[in-house]
């Protein structure tokens, strides 16, 4: 039990991560061109509404979310320090779990149902929509369950991660947890571990920089007012989009 | 003063014959590839016609380039704020069906197909699916006319044109029509940059190239939206999107790109124009009625000694500063004021521009009694039961403006934002060309009229000789004047693609495979 309890609380996790970030940046320099959120809206237009607007933005509510009880966990124990807000935040929270399982659901359905789709379609796809419907089944069973989350996660769940991430990790707490809450642990390091191989890489890079760069955007081999300029040295840049 | 340079192109209208050639080098050069077999980065229209995608020009549908509100510029269907939420799904994307659904025929079957009773047939295939499929659509579904209740009366450029003048125009014996040639604008102010959330839409400083980067795309699909000319294409199986590079590999060796090189009647102008950077937001934010002049003013004199001063203090190389004096582009767009942009109303800046069509407008379809001619004919000879007589006597020919066979509103909605004037002022210098050289070649047209039309469009015999000798006499070196990039920068410019060669095109070394 012990040793089962330190290969996936442990173990996992670190292989996962080294996966992750080594998987990741490898893809990110070297494969640019497969870095692509393989959107199939070009395709399938209709049914993807139903599908992946519940799903994004019930994942983007709860991955904020989770991250926020991970980096401020005291700010989250003080908010539900009010029955009434521990409420409000576990019922939205519940909701857009609910809005991503159904989500999910969709999205497989559209993925299976729609002949067209086939092709564009691999076994990862497949791999990736069960593990996610697995992690959000879990995440609403653990919080019908196990009330309140909110709270428990900061308190109990917070350490824990900080001890992997500071390299020392302390299992002695999460080891007691119930089987559900160590399988949902289990499926977020498995789909952390899975990103770098498969279309979850588009995650990594959201658009951010969109929100404030100008509309325009021109590029120059080099700056050759620059290169003119006889008081500056010559040197060769190579140019960013190349 | 922030000069650059932009390769831009026109396109003499008079003389496409609508071969589709231009369209057939591109794809055999560029997109003739899984997942772009729809893409048609250039494109021949027949006009009245729905054009491909099916009613592209109609943006309550599409939603693609710029409109003016509270006087500022911002994308219809695009932008920050929406581009940033829709990023999930984007309710302004165009889906495959309103392009068409790519096939091919299964050719094989003619010669594998077992002995039978019947021919073997190919029957045609998606070359998405593999599955048989009846064709409903294709990229020039309504060439020529064809299908015209279906295609050409849903043609979005009809709306401020009356019933009663719809009919006319598509009256059989009356039907007029043209060709559209398209590739993309690779506009001053591009709408699928300003879309582009990632960031890999770029316009490159040299040469005004808009080419997308290939690496950097993530496919957020906002520049198909974005793009009101629906220029820019989304490749299905890569996840990225692609749209025409103007052959920048050839150009930057000083080549033509395919479409223009192919081109049978000779149509297609290309050269440098030189222009001002700073302009560029307020020509775009200009008001409906000044958006083409403002577009012009944009564009600078390469004669001035000013603007040359600036241009050489941007870098620009001598080599293209020359080039820019002798555009025949610059010539067309600036100096005999003949060619216009396509629907500049959408407010892109679009660097490809037209030369109104006079075909349409030549010559009428009248009533006549045929029945003294059809009584000299032989009895065994076929008889017309129509009297309708296509007229173009001398007389006929010139004056016809105001009696054109198609409505100007027409041609107005496509190249000028709705303003008849200026269409007029076009048609008339063109005839004035023809009328001189009539007078030139055949000399059946007296001294006074000739002076009177020249004057009405405010040209003298000189200028008239020579539009008439690079309209009909010009050299390959005369249509395209293209300063090749300095071979030093040329070959620092690319990877060395020798080993993928056949695999990849420019910029990627390595394999192009879809992503996992």
């Amino acid at each position: 039990m012990n040793a089962l309890n330190n290969f996936f609380l442990i173990a996992l996790p670190y292989i996962a991560l080294a996966v992750f970030l080594v998987g990741s940046i490898y893809r990110y320099k070297y494969k640019g061109f497969q870095f692509s959120s393989l959107s199939s809206q070009f395709l399938e237009g209709r049914k993807l509404f139903y599908g992946s607007l519940p799903f994004h933005w019930g994942v983007l509510f709860l991955f904020v979310g989770h991250l926020t009880a991970f980096l401020f966990p005291r700010s989250v124990l003080a908010w539900n320090s009010e029955p009434l807000r521990l409420m409000i935040l576990e019922i939205t929270a519940f909701i857009f779990g609910i809005s991503m399982l159904i989500g999910l659901v969709n999205l497989l359905v559209r993925r299976y149902s729609t002949p067209r789709l086939k092709f564009v379609t691999n076994k990862m796809d497949l791999v990736i929509y069960l593990l996610l419907i697995f992690q959000t089944f879990m995440g609403l069973w653990i919080a019908y369950n196990f009330r309140w989350g909110s709270s428990w996660f900061s308190t109990l769940l917070t350490p824990y991660l900080y001890s992997i991430f500071t390299l020392q990790p302390d299992t002695s707490a999460v080891s007691l947890l119930p089987w559900p809450v160590k399988l949902h642990i289990i499926g977020a390091f498995t789909i952390i571990g899975i990103i770098p191989f498969s279309r979850l890489v588009h995650f990594l890079v959201p658009p951010f920089n969109y929100a404030w760069r100008p509309f325009q955007q021109v590029m120059w081999y080099w700056s050759k007012r620059k290169i003119r300029s006889p008081r500056t040295p010559w040197s060769v840049q190579r140019p960013k989009n190349n | 003063m922030d000069v650059r340079s932009q390769i831009a192109m026109v396109f003499h209208l008079d003389k496409c014959i609508g071969c589709h050639t231009c369209s057939i080098a591109c794809k055999n050069i560029w997109t003739d590839r899984k997942g772009a077999e729809y893409m048609w980065w250039n494109n021949v229209e027949t006009k009245p016609g729905t054009g491909y995608p099916t009613k592209w020009e109609d943006q309550e549908i599409y939603k693609g380039g710029w409109e003016k509100r509270n006087g500022k510029i911002n994308l219809k269907g695009a932008g920050k704020r929406r581009g940033l939420t829709n990023i999930f799904y984007n309710p302004n994307l165009p889906v495959i069906d309103d392009y068409y659904e790519p096939f091919t025929y299964k050719y094989l079957d003619l010669i594998e197909s077992p002995a039978g009773d019947d021919q073997p047939t190919a029957r045609p295939v998606s070359l998405i699916t593999g599955e048989p499929i009846d064709i409903k659509m294709g990229p020039n579904w309504d060439d020529d006319l064809g299908g015209s209740p279906d295609f050409a009366r849903n043609d979005p450029n009809l709306k401020g044109i009356s019933p009663e003048e719809q009919e006319v125009m598509f009256q059989l014996e009356k039907m007029a029509m043209f060709y559209l040639p398209r590739i993309c604008n690779h506009c001053l102010n591009p709408a699928c940059v300003a879309s582009c959330p990632s960031g890999a839409i770029y316009k490159r400083g040299e040469d005004g190239i808009v080419l997308i980067n290939q690496t950097v795309c993530r496919a957020w699909r906002m520049c198909v939206t974005a793009c009101p000319y629906k220029k820019s294409y989304y490749n299905w199986h890569t996840g990225k999107s692609e749209k025409c590079i103007l052959c920048y590999p050839r150009i930057e060796a000083g080549l033509a790109p395919a479409c223009m090189h192919s081109c049978v009647g000779r149509i297609r102008y290309l050269g440098v124009l030189l222009y001002d950077a700073d302009k560029i937001e307020p020509a775009a934010s200009a008001d409906d009625k000044d958006l083409i002049n403002s577009q012009l003013d944009v564009i600078l004199d390469p004669f001035d000694p000013a603007v040359i001063r600036a241009a050489k203090m941007n870098g620009i190389a001598d080599s293209t500063i020359h080039a820019a004096q002798f555009s025949p582009t610059y010539k067309f767009v600036k100096k005999w004021k003949l060619a216009l942009p396509l629907h500049p109303e959408f407010r892109t800046l679009p660097m490809l521009f037209y030369v109104p069509p006079l075909l349409p407008v030549m010559a009428t379809v009248k009533k006549v009694d045929n029945t003294e001619q059809q009584e000299k004919m032989h009895p065994a000879a076929k008889k017309w039961e129509d009297n309708w007589l296509y007229d173009t006597s001398t007389k006929e020919l010139w004056g016809t403006l105001d009696q054109i066979r198609f409505p100007l509103k027409y041609i107005a909605s496509l190249f000028s934002a709705g303003d008849e004037e200026l269409i007029k002022e076009k048609w008339r210098k063109l005839m004035a060309v023809r009328i001189h050289r009539r007078k030139v070649t055949v000399g059946d047209i007296s001294d006074e009229k000739v002076k009177e039309t020249l004057h009405d469009a405010g040209m003298t015999a000189e200028i008239a000789d020579e539009i008439y000798a690079l309209t009909s006499l010009p050299k390959f070196e005369e249509r395209f004047v293209i300063p090749a990039a300095h071979r030093e920068q040329a070959i620092e410019m690319m990877d060395f693609t020798g080993d993928t060669k056949g695999e990849t095109g420019f910029g990627i070394k390595g394999k192009i495979r879809r992503g996992i």
